[in-house]
């Protein structure tokens, strides 16, 4: 019972950088339906930026995080604006080979000396790590704050798009870009601010898992961006609800299975996710949450 | 108000509008009539900037929208009411009919507005918090409208406002038009309803595969041969 929760909650704190990962590209593919195959790469960026601010600035963990993701909201929009904007009316293939493009370009531009260098790097402990015995379980301090800040930038996500003019301007593309046109939304502009959200909310979790982890390369985003993708797929693509929701469940499920007592079932994790992923499209392949939506006449 | 010159629209090489002319006065309702694959919605969109145009021009107030980004021309004072209604489903009625005030600040006189629209469309003040997908086809027509007068357009654009609607709605979607028009916004109404929308129109043309071939007051039209027997069986 006891490992039950102690790995419920290490299955939720891995979870909420999937699910703010996944966020990103449940957001980009419901305005303008590309799978940002560069989002995991926004991860790992969020990672470096977060880990410059603390190593050579000396600022504050929250101070970094918050900076990495301005700047990462602002790299989402550059590589928007250069890589695919122009391939927009484009066929869908082009933009998302485009988009497996600029991520090997990140990937490669990062593993140059000049810029990180391939080798891992101790990521600063800028919070110190500590265990706090909550009942039965311990907990470390560094997941209280991965769990607490995802609430925290899931909530704030929520507010935004729910009750903000941009927010709703980006439902409305969403759902009918000609028509928000009419209205006279900028469908650019709402295309761009939803690639400052979900980069920043990205690289929020790159600079978690910095702390969490300790360690941080140019490759790191590979793995955790396919999961988050799979997250996404999984809580239905295009819904927000659903990004959180896959990523807390394929997080969970990881956890569970690495830590199952049955024998070689760990080295399996990633295969039992993928598999996982499988039976749910194919018993709802519109996802956990994904309506099949008809159209109304 | 607007003046269309010599329009030409191709999609790819098939040219769909062949240099169209017409123009609408301040304060009229002009119907342009046309049956289905005519050109009709070919020309809204590309009034309002959603398709670019291979030859001619398009003149409201000062502006050539040919050259304008959509917005702009919404900020100029021209709104569309799309065929079919495009309602933004998963967005509350409310949340329609603030995306159709997107481009103004929020104040007494957006308040105002919204008023105003809620006392023609007393049916969206009801479901104001209602997911505009489960509206009736009629309720989603008057919140396609109420959502492009939150902008108060000087020249309201309607596509064939009556498409797919029972008669009863029909009916009073035209009466609203007239009241529209009345309160001082001008209309351009597109229409395959010929009878209905040339009884309502000040003025009247009649497309056939992307070329206009009469035109007239709406009397005139109503009246004549060729429209008789082409949209009002004879
Ligand atoms: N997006 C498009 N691509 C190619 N052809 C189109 C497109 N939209 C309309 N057309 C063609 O242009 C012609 C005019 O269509 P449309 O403007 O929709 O007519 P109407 O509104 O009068 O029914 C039709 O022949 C139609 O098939
Ligand atoms: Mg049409």
């Amino acid at each position: 019972m006891e490992n039950i929760l102690q790995q419920l909650v290490n299955g939720l704190s891995l979870g909420s950088i999937y699910a703010l990962i996944a966020l990103g590209y449940t957001m980009v593919y419901g305005i303008i339906k590309l799978i940002n195959f560069a989002h995991g790469e926004i991860y790992m960026l969020g990672a470096f930026i977060g880990y410059v601010f603390i190593q050579y600035f000396h600022l504050p963990f929250f101070v970094a995080l918050v900076g990495a993701m301005i700047c990462c909201a602002g790299i989402g929009v550059l590589i928007e604006f250069l890589a695919y904007r122009p391939l927009r009316g484009s066929t869908r293939i082009a933009a998302l080979i485009t988009a497996i493009g600029v991520s090997f370009l990140i990937q490669n531009v990062m593993k140059l000396r000049f810029f990180a260098g391939a080798e891992p790097r101790a990521f600063p402990q800028a919070i110190e790590q500590k265990m706090i015995e909550v009942g039965p379980i311990m907990v470390s301090n560094i997941q209280l704050l991965i769990l607490g800040t995802t609430v925290v930038l899931m909530l704030g996500l929520q507010i935004i798009v729910m009750k903000t003019k941009m927010g709703k301007a980006m439902r409305a593309v969403s759902v009918d870009a000609d028509a928000a046109m009419l209205m006279g939304i900028s469908v650019n502009q709402t295309i761009s601010f939803t690639f400052a959200i979900g980069s920043a909310l990205a690289a929020a979790g790159g600079v978690m898992i910095g702390l969490y982890y300790n360690s941080i390369d140019p490759m790191m985003g590979v793995t955790p961006g396919l999961k988050a993708f799979v997250a996404a797929v999984f809580g239905g693509i295009g819904l927000i609800p659903g990004a959180a929701l896959g990523g807390f469940s394929i997080g969970l499920i990881e956890t569970f299975v690495s830590a199952s007592s049955i024998e070689g079932l760990s080295a399996y994790k990633d295969a039992i996710v993928y598999f996982i992923l499988i039976i749910v499209l194919l018993i709802k392949p519109t996802g956990l949450l994904g309506k099949n939506t008809k159209e109304k006449v | 108000m607007l003046k269309v010159k010599d329009l030409t629209v191709k999609y790819g090489v098939i040219e769909a509008v062949h240099g169209v002319s017409f123009e609408v006065k301040k304060g009229e309702i002009v119907s342009l009539v046309g049956a289905n694959g005519a050109g009709k919605t070919t020309i809204l969109r590309t009034i309002s900037g959603l398709v670019r145009p291979a030859g001619g021009s398009i003149q409201f107030k000062e502006l050539e929208l040919t050259k304008t980004a959509p917005q702009k021309i919404v900020a100029a004072g021209l709104s569309q009411v799309p065929e079919g209604r495009h309602v933004f489903s998963g967005l509350s009625v409310m949340e329609n009919l603030e995306m159709g005030a997107f481009l103004k600040k929020k104040n007494q006189d957006s308040k105002r507005v919204l008023q105003e629209v809620f006392e023609r469309f007393p049916i969206l003040a009801d479901r104001k918090n209602q997911d505009a997908a489960t509206l009736s086809g009629g309720e989603q027509q008057m919140l396609a409208m109420g959502r492009a007068l939150m902008s108060e357009p000087d020249l309201l654009l309607l596509d064939e406002p009556s498409m797919g609607l029972a008669p009863i709605f029909i009916k009073e979607i035209f009466d609203i038009i007239q009241e529209i028009q009345k309160q001082g916004t001008t209309v351009l109404l597109i229409e395959q309803n010929a009878n209905m929308a040339l009884s309502i129109a000040d003025r009247g043309y009649v497309l056939e595969t992307g070329s206009l071939v009469l035109s007239g007051t709406g009397e005139e039209l109503l009246a004549s041969e060729e429209v008789r027997k082409a949209y009002l069986g004879g």
